[in-house]
């Protein structure tokens, strides 16, 4: 079945403004976005470039919007989206560096700035710090995260205010605060309840909506907003 | 031309990479190069669990770890190293915990662990089927807390070398298209595999083995690059990686009549036999026309371990499954294939980490490797699951630590040669430059499916000659190449054709390995030399480049507790 890429292409060495491009592709069954644009770099136009690698979703670097939504382009089959045109756009919101690749240099900036390590200062002795399943299983979600940036860029409170931390940088906060062998709790919640903290976040689920791993950083930003409430700080 | 000057530069940001640079970057100004950004590199694609005798889910011990890891190694491992690996690993694991990794847990709040092929106890330290996941996230982590110092999408393009000492590296920045010099005291490689010289792989695109012939091309040698591991189970064609740990929960493997037909190849092991044994018998199923409908695919089965286990422990197989065959394994077996998945040879190293150069081990000033790029070796013919991810670690931190020790008692720089980034520019520009009309894309397919064919699973006499003609003819067409970006910007499209350069050197000396290898051990298999030969072939390979394609040296094998016996399982 042939299939029309429709991808928006920017080079701010050459192009004066981004403009989108059509390709023509064959589609077998099976066969993912990611497969479709190396279809396209490889046998059609050589100048297209993207960020790919793992190709079985868990590396991250592959995050786009595609057909308006952000997933990964490895994941998403591309009979299954229906359509005989596929409109594949970069991340949203962060810069563009070259056709589908951006610039994610803030992304990794807010993700640091949380503390993302665990703080324990209480010594550990020579075996493994104990923790019971039902502790670990507060975790299951959040440490499964790829941040690959695409519930960050869906998020309409980051697209409003770029200094908000969001999602991905607030899961990660998540993360060790939940974490029953951390004792940084009080320093990270000082940090994410800061007016660029979590309370920018509106509950509006566009991050769960565009989370590649199914994963829900607005229930987590909820907890995080319950811990807030109930520590004294 | 831009100039860094650092005491230490890595090259690769996985498991070792990382690793080393957390020992490193306390005392003295390291910096990572890599290709990816950290957390996209293939350690995070590991699945199943770090190996490390814990005992918390039965007795266990180093020594007991010790004869499985020497046993799966088909007794090519050396045995000082493999000693090394197994008494450091609880320490290993325990630090990981230490650093936060969340690894499951045990009622008792222990470290929960699971079978996995060839390992005689439940060892693997696993978070349920993300471990490399989240052990290159806390790495990862714990580098942001450490201020190193990352230089994220360079492309190393080669090494520079003063006198026989190594004084840097010339790499690419692959966003901004300008090349750099890095000048330091030490280098270390620790850039991985090269899964991606084969069709079914279950290695990411990057995985193409660049560091291998970046050292191979300037006269050291990479040792044991004969032995390549097949992975059991990949989805069918896809390649992408179904843990072994699957397996170690209790799956099956069928066969178009629904046989657990490892009984006939493994008894007592079954489905946990080692991968060498395991991939081999999938691939006779297969040969045998007993694949599922005739096909090259069997199935694994994991129905009977029931939803909330499959969710619990392997959630990252459900979702695989689902998103790339289409199969819900809660309801239906999945198909699979054997996958081209780790590298048991690479750039020789010493204990410490230091590169060698011949048989006497003679260390190169200023480079180490570790991690899969390396060959120190560990794995000897055939690596046991699980046991790559601590090697990674282990053996980064130990190449961490000797470089360390390395920068203090060296005071000063080795100077650059004159002309240190000649090679890369030339390489670069005649990449640019060329107008020819061979495809990059068109000769690495043809590259990936010949050698599939050829120097895969089973391996003789002649299909080896036949790859060898054909790598000769596309190393030949690749003279003649052009590629479409002949800009600066992000030119991925360069970086395509640099990393097809690398992996049409270095395939030779797999398929030249495995001829010149007349024997069968571990991961190697010659249908015409069926038996393992320890009179002629319990020794290492070392291949040299040389213009009429490598030449080949030997070094002995260590042998400290286990002599050689007949490998049964």
């Amino acid at each position: 079945m042939e299939i029309t890429f429709k991808i928006l292409r920017f080079d701010p060495d050459k192009d004066k403004k981004p403009y989108y491009r059509k390709y023509t592709v064959k589609v077998e069954p099976g066969m993912t976005v990611l497969d479709g644009l190396n279809e396209i770099k490889w046998r059609q136009d050589g100048t297209l470039s993207y960020r790919r690698s793992c190709r079985s979703a868990i590396c991250g670097s592959c995050a786009m919007t595609i057909n308006g939504v952000n997933r990964l382009a490895c994941n998403t089959q591309i009979l299954l989206l229906k359509r005989k045109t596929i409109v594949v756009e970069p991340l949203r919101r962060f810069p563009v560096i070259k056709d589908l690749i951006v610039d994610m240099d803030d992304f990794f900036e807010k993700i640091a700035i949380i503390k993302p390590y665990l703080i324990a200062n209480s010594p550990a002795g020579p075996r493994e710090r104990f923790q019971s399943p039902e502790d670990r299983k507060l975790l299951d979600e959040a440490v499964i995260c790829i941040l690959c940036g695409a519930c960050t860029s869906s998020c309409p409170s980051y697209w409003y205010n770029k200094n908000y931390l969001g999602p991905a940088s607030l899961f990660k906060a998540y993360r060790f605060i939940f974490d029953s062998r951390d004792e940084g709790t009080e320093e990270r919640l000082r940090i994410i309840s800061d007016r660029d903290g979590l309370w920018r976040c509106h509950s509006i689920f566009n991050c769960v909506e565009a989370c590649p791993k199914s994963l829900n950083p607005t229930y987590a930003i909820a907890e995080l907003k319950k811990k807030i409430v109930t520590t004294k700080l | 031309m831009i100039h860094h000057q650092h005491d230490i530069v890595i090259i690769g940001a996985g498991l070792a990479g990382l690793r080393a640079a957390l020992e490193t970057s306390q005392v003295a100004d390291t910096a990572v190069l890599s290709k990816v950004f950290p957390t996209r590199s293939h350690s995070g694609a590991a699945q199943g669990g770090i190996a490390a005798s814990l005992a918390n889910a039965s007795d266990d011990s180093w020594e007991v770890h010790m004869f499985d890891t020497v046993k799966g190694s088909d007794y090519l491992g050396d045995q000082d190293a493999i000693e090394i690996l197994v008494k450091e690993a609880p320490a290993t694991v325990i630090e990981f915990e230490h650093m936060g990794v969340p690894f499951s847990r045990n009622p008792d709040g222990t470290i929960a662990q699971r079978r996995f092929g060839g390992h005689s106890r439940p060892r693997a330290c696993y978070a349920a089927d993300y471990t490399g996941h989240v052990l290159l996230h806390t790495l990862y982590e714990q580098c942001i807390k450490h201020g190193v110092n990352f230089y994220s999408e360079f492309y190393v393009v080669s090494l520079i070398m003063n006198k026989g000492n190594c004084c840097g590296v010339v790499a690419l920045d692959i966003i901004g298209g300008e090349l750099h010099i890095f000048h330091s005291k030490a280098v270390m490689f620790a850039t991985g595999g090269y899964g991606r010289a084969y069709k079914i792989t279950s290695n990411a695109h990057a995985n193409t083995g660049d560091g291998l012939s970046i050292v191979y091309r300037i006269g050291i040698p990479i040792e044991d690059m004969e032995f390549v591991q097949f992975h059991p189970t990949g989805l069918y064609q896809h390649g992408i990686l179904v843990t072994e740990g699957a397996r170690g929960e209790g799956g099956y493997l069928l066969n178009r009549d629904g046989e657990r037909f490892m009984k006939r190849y493994a008894p007592e092991k079954m489905e946990l036999a080692p991968r060498d044994l395991t991939a081999r018998a999938e691939q006779t199923e297969i040969n045998e026309g007993r694949g599922i409908d005739g096909k090259d695919y069997i199935l694994i089965d994991l129905r009977h371990l029931g939803a909330e286990k499959i969710m619990e422990r392997l959630p990252q197989i459900h979702d695989l499954a689902l998103s790339f065959v289409g199969v819900d394994c809660i309801k239906e077996p999945v198909p699979i294939q054997p996958t081209a998945h780790y590298s048991m040879g690479g750039i020789p190293t010493n204990k410490h980490g230091q590169v060698v150069i011949d048989k006497d081990n003679t260390p190169v000033k200023g480079l180490y490797a570790a991690g899969e790029c390396a060959c120190v070796s560990v794995h000897g013919a055939n690596r046991l699951g699980t046991n790559s991810q601590l090697e990674a670690s282990l053996f980064g931190r130990r190449t961490g630590k000797t470089m360390a020790e390395f920068l203090q008692r060296e005071e000063g720089f080795t100077p650059l040669p004159e002309d240190a980034a000649k090679p890369a520019e030339e390489e670069i520009a005649a990449i640019l430059g060329n107008e020819g009309k061979e495809s990059v894309a068109q000769i690495r397919e043809e590259l990936q499916v010949s050698m599939m064919d050829n120097c895969g699973i089973f391996r003789d006499e002649k299909k080896l000659q036949k790859e060898l003609e054909i790598i000769k003819g596309l190393q030949e067409r690749y003279k003649h190449i052009h590629i479409d970006d002949k800009g600066k910007r992000c030119n991925t499209d360069l970086i395509d054709a640099l990393e097809l350069g690398h992996l049409l050197d270095f395939v030779e000396v797999i398929v030249a390995g495995a001829l010149n290898r007349t024997e069968s051990r571990g991961s190697h298999y010659r249908t015409d030399y069926p038996k393992r030969d320890d009179e002629n072939w319990l020794k290492h390979t070392l291949a040299y480049r040389t213009d009429k394609g490598p030449r080949f040296d030997y070094k002995k094998v260590v042998i400290t507790r286990y002599q050689p016996t007949e490998r049964k399982y």
